[in-house]
């Protein structure tokens, strides 16, 4: 598929943008913006799964803009495509949650002039093929999401998220741009075929990996840099969360995989060693994280860093199994990670468009004030269930899949001959397995104190279904999660292109030749796993039983009050709530990860006052981190802070000795 | 032919496990009678309870929802699925490539996941502390039985179970560490899933052992007696799997003979009863513990699963 085939969508996305700024104020203009962005999208859509499918060599393409020595240059290729359709898939899936759910937003000019534009700015890092338009476009891509962050700035606690996600953007563009630079070397190759060419001294190269991790991970929410993406996706309008957890950070992916596995060259063994590491525990603690969550749409935005975990793990294993020329087992940790990244970009779009829709219908995103939404909104609820089963990696859904393909490629890694890797992976296959049984955990409160139990309160006992076009993008993600779990071989043998061009051209054997479409990775352990029958056999024997049940022995239901051993409570408030569900993992993970304490004022007999419970938390990531840093920043910046006042011969002799100094530098080192 | 006699011992073996399971509750609960000087009831009184159960009327709490109704159907069959792809009597069953370990021990993760969803619909406080402690304990305990399952998969280099009873049924693997850490760890974890003393009390419905009872609590008739089906079957399924994996002597090879499969149905059967009457003694000797105790216990399951996968990262004869 031509690469021109691109530039009419994004034309169209940043042209609607464009008319947005002037017309978003009109009445209507919600319908044109969100229409044309889903035309946009599924043209792009439909473009890049050709490109994907039919694996043609890479198109490029140079446009006279830009830097005037160098141009933009464009490149689609099997990896890029792959990111293509993911994020048109997003793109085409939340326009259309949109055109429905864009009714309810009190401010359509803070939303609409940068939705298209975010869109756009996605595509165009993904197709950049130098590292400025990279950089550029990244930088645009970050700046729009901000745009969209600060839609609601009045409310409160947005504009700190708008700030901190600001920041981080900033530095986490700053570590990118090290990294090409580093790439580019001294002669300044800034082509991403210069830099491919390139050699590099292994210190440069773990440099690069270094600023990478930084880059890129601070996007996608690797611990310790996930600080933002809890506080900024939530933020947002819901439908934009959904491109932010879902679509934004599998771009950071992107950027990873391209400068680490594309760019870079032949990995040493400790990067994967690293990368695995950090994957573990951005893994548990994620889930951790979520778990400790009140806030629907936090809980979901805590989930996408375990998620990121997991997808970092596949790609850690892979760089283990690549250093050590196991191309195979490489292969299969590098499937299991793309499929990761497309499950959770469907399964996680398709929540926080769920939670958008409890959002419009009660105006509450603390689960403590939900309960009960499965009377008043079925169908929803029906799509939030197949999303948390699906990111709870249960079969036969898509979410188990790669998992098992992650748990596959974990254990056939005893391969590996370093004995740091020999102690490592299993302790990350651990974590992996912890963190799984955590997120079910996590969705059964998320799903179970939302839409089951009681109403909480009057705005949950009074919701609506929301509209029938955000309930069609819902299933239609539904859809795609069953489809992808039950069909896994086809997804897998539409990634071989892009794991063959990152693998030295070995790929998973084909699984679409497997009788009855099972799922078989490596052909000589014969592991196998069939999802299609899975769900059959379950679909039958529940319905076998069913039938038998029904036709032999009774059918009658009566509806009573509930039992509750004999003393059912009217109070709707007696009813567990999210937090006393994660209770007792607060205290078995959270008493040492978090410090959690809880702390009971009893009042004493006669008192007539309540008793109160008070938990409190504590984050390492910014105990440890982020305030002992801005603390220095601050006593350093107080420290400087009297050389504003100087004189101006005080200022000149700064000046003159600051320029012997440097010559002086100079000269020693030349 | 082969491929019929394939199908009939698959079919067989579900219908085996479904109907065998009751009985073992019934045994399980007759020795523990017995050790406590008790007469009591017939080891025939859970197949007694089933019928009246299921002949009785359901009655449904007020803010009950569709998803009540669906889950006991549903965690029915997926622990049938999963008990059906243990090997019992004959290993090289018929659907044995449709899921492998992993895939069983998720396949119970998804009939958690649903019945600690159903504990929670109603809205009552005592289907949430069940629904909350029994994910507590499953945080562990799952991983904990994934563990074992990755020691055994890095014996015998593949997660098919089939295989892995082949395996050690026929290779002389002999005594290793690792085998006996994977053993303790799936033991301690099937005592936990299941619900039996120390981690919880299946007899009682006193409010402190309450994990699995209680989240059950506001079911009755039909969907009661499929619960505690499914419960019975998922204890036939881990006694099952330590036999399966750790005694596999007895058990027919594929396409064995008829003769075999006889021999290999008395074996089962005879290791279905120990099983169960150690279970008893253990019961019977041992007292509940406190519930955050248990993530010690099932902590120390997650400790001896790593371990024994460590050892065999480090050499492949530990």
């Amino acid at each position: 598929m031509p690469l021109y085939w691109f530039l009419g969508p994004l034309a169209g996305l940043l042209g609607v943008g464009c008319y947005a700024l002037v017309g978003s104020r009109r009445p209507r203009s919600d319908a044109i913006v969100y229409g044309i962005s889903f035309l946009c999208s599924v043209l792009a859509l439909g473009a890049s799964l050709t490109h994907l499918l039919t694996a043609p060599a890479a198109s490029t393409l140079t446009l006279p803009l830009g830097l005037p020595w160098s141009g933009v240059h464009l490149r689609v290729d099997a990896l890029s495509a792959f990111f293509l359709v993911i994020v048109n898939l997003g793109g085409a899936v939340t326009s259309w949650y949109g055109l429905g759910h864009g009714r309810h937003e009190q401010a359509p000019e803070r939303v609409l002039p940068f939705f298209p534009a975010f869109l756009a700015a996605m595509n165009l890092v993904l197709l950049a093929d130098d590292a400025f338009t990279f950089l550029l476009t990244w930088e645009f891509m970050s700046l729009m999401s901000w745009a969209l962050v600060m839609a609601h700035h009045r409310q409160a606690g947005n504009a700190h998220a708008g700030y901190v996600y600001l920041l981080m953007a900033g530095m986490g563009t700053m570590a990118l741009l090290l990294a090409f630079g580093v790439l580019a070397g001294a002669d300044g190759g800034y082509h991403f075929a210069d830099m491919r060419a390139g050699l590099l001294s292994q210190q440069a190269a773990a440099l690069v990996l270094v600023l990478t991790l930084v880059g890129a991970g601070s996007k996608a929410g690797l611990f310790p840099l996930h600080v933002w993406l809890p506080l900024a996706h939530p933020a947002a309008p819901s439908h934009v969360s959904a491109l932010m957890s879902g679509v934004m950070t599998k771009v950071a992916v992107y950027g990873f995989m391209r400068i680490v596995f594309d760019l870079l060259g032949e990995p040493a063994w400790w990067w994967g060693a690293v990368v695995l590491a950090l994957g573990a525990v951005t893994a548990v603690l994620g889930v951790l994280y979520a778990l400790m969550q009140h806030d629907l749409k936090r809980l979901l935005a805590y989930h996408t860093v375990e998620n990121i975990g997991i997808i970092f793990i596949g790609l850690g294993l892979a760089l283990a199994f690549q250093a050590n020329y196991l191309n195979d087992g490489a292969a299969l940790a590098l499937s299991a990670a793309l499929f990761h990244v497309f499950n959770h970009s469907l399964f996680k779009s398709l929540l926080f468009l769920g939670s958008g829709s409890v959002l419009s219908a009660t105006g509450e995103r603390d689960m403590e004030r939900l309960g009960g939404l499965i009377h008043r909104m079925p169908w929803t609820a029906l799509a939030f269930l197949i999303g948390s089963a699906a990111i709870s990696a249960l079969p036969p859904l898509n979410g188990f899949v790669s998992e098992w393909l992650t748990f596959q490629a974990i254990l056939i890694s005893p391969e590996l001959p370093q004995w740091l890797l020999k102690f490592l992976v299993p302790a990350v296959g651990a974590a992996l397995a912890l963190s799984a049984a955590l997120a079910g955990a996590c969705f059964v409160k998320a799903f179970g104190i939302t839409f089951l139990g009681r109403p909480r309160t009057p705005a949950a006992a009074q919701a609506e279904e929301t509209d029938t076009r955000s309930l069609t993008a819902l299933f239609v993600l539904a859809a795609l999660c069953v489809l992808a779990g039950i069909l896994p071989g086809l997804v897998i043998d539409a990634l071989a292109p892009v794991v063959a061009s990152l693998n030295g051209a070995v790929r998973l054997a084909a699984q679409a030749s497997q009788p009855w479409l099972t799922l078989v990775p490596l052909a000589e352990a014969k592991n196998s796993y069939n999802g299609m029958l899975v769900l059959l056999f379950i679909v039958f024997s529940g319905f076998l039983s069913a039938l038998l049940i029904h036709r032999l022995a009774s059918r009658d239901a009566r509806r009573g009050s509930a039992w509750d051993c004999g003393f059912p409570d009217d109070n709707p408030a007696g009813q567990y709530t999210a937090g006393s569900f994660a209770q007792p993992i607060r205290r078995m993970f959270g008493s040492v990860v978090f410090q959690a304490r809880e702390r009971v004022d009893m009042p004493a007999p006669g008192d007539l006052r309540p008793a109160r419970m008070t938990v409190s938390l504590r984050d390492p990531a910014w105990d440890y981190g982020y305030l002992p840093l801005i603390q220095v920043v601050n006593t350093v910046a107080g420290r400087l802070n009297h050389l504003q006042f100087l004189t101006v011969r005080r200022y000149l002799t700064l000046v003159f000795s600051a320029l012997i100094l440097l010559l002086l530098g100079l000269a020693i080192w030349r | 032919m082969a491929l019929i006699i394939d199908w009939l011992v698959q079919g067989f073996q579900m219908l085996l496990v479904l109907a065998l399971c009751p009985l073992l509750i019934g045994f399980v609960r007759k020795v523990k009678a017995r050790l406590l000087r008790r007469r009591g009831a017939s080891v025939l009184q859970p197949y007694r309870d089933l019928r009246r159960l299921l002949l009785k009327e359901v009655v449904l709490a007020e803010s009950a929802s569709w998803l009540f109704r669906v889950v006991p159907y549903l965690v029915f069959s997926a622990v049938w699925v999963a008990a059906a792809l243990v090997p019992t009597f004959a290993s090289g069953l018929a659907f044995n490539w449709t899921a492998d370990l992993i895939a069983i021990v998720a396949l119970l993760g998804s009939a958690r996941f649903f019945l600690a969803l159903a504990g929670l619909d109603v809205g009552a406080s005592f289907g949430g502390i069940g629904s909350s402690r029994e994910m507590m304990i499953a945080s562990l305990a799952e991983p904990a039985m994934l563990m074992m399952v990755f020691t055994l998969s890095l014996l015998a280099g593949t997660t098919q179970l089939s295989s892995v009873a082949q395996y050690l049924l026929t290779d002389g693997v002999g005594l290793r560490v690792s085998l006996l850490l994977a053993m303790l760890a799936l033991f301690i974890v099937a005592i936990a899933e299941n619900g039996r003393i120390p981690v919880d009390n299946p007899a009682t419905h006193l409010e402190l052992t309450m994990v699995h009872e209680a989240m059950v609590l506001e079911y009755s008739g039909r969907h009661l007696a499929l619960i505690e089906l499914a419960a019975a079957l998922k204890l036939t399924l881990y006694l099952s799997l330590l036999a399966c994996v750790f005694t596999p002597w007895g058990m027919a090879e594929a396409q064995a003979g008829w003769s075999a499969y006889l021999l290999g149905l008395l074996a089962y059967l005879a290791k279905l009863a120990v099983g169960g009457f150690l279970l008893a003694v253990f019961e019977t000797g041992i007292a509940k513990m406190r519930v955050f105790r248990v993530d010690e216990f099932l902590g120390a399951a997650l400790m001896l699963g790593l371990l024994g996968i460590l050892l065999l990262f480090v050499s492949r004869s530990l």
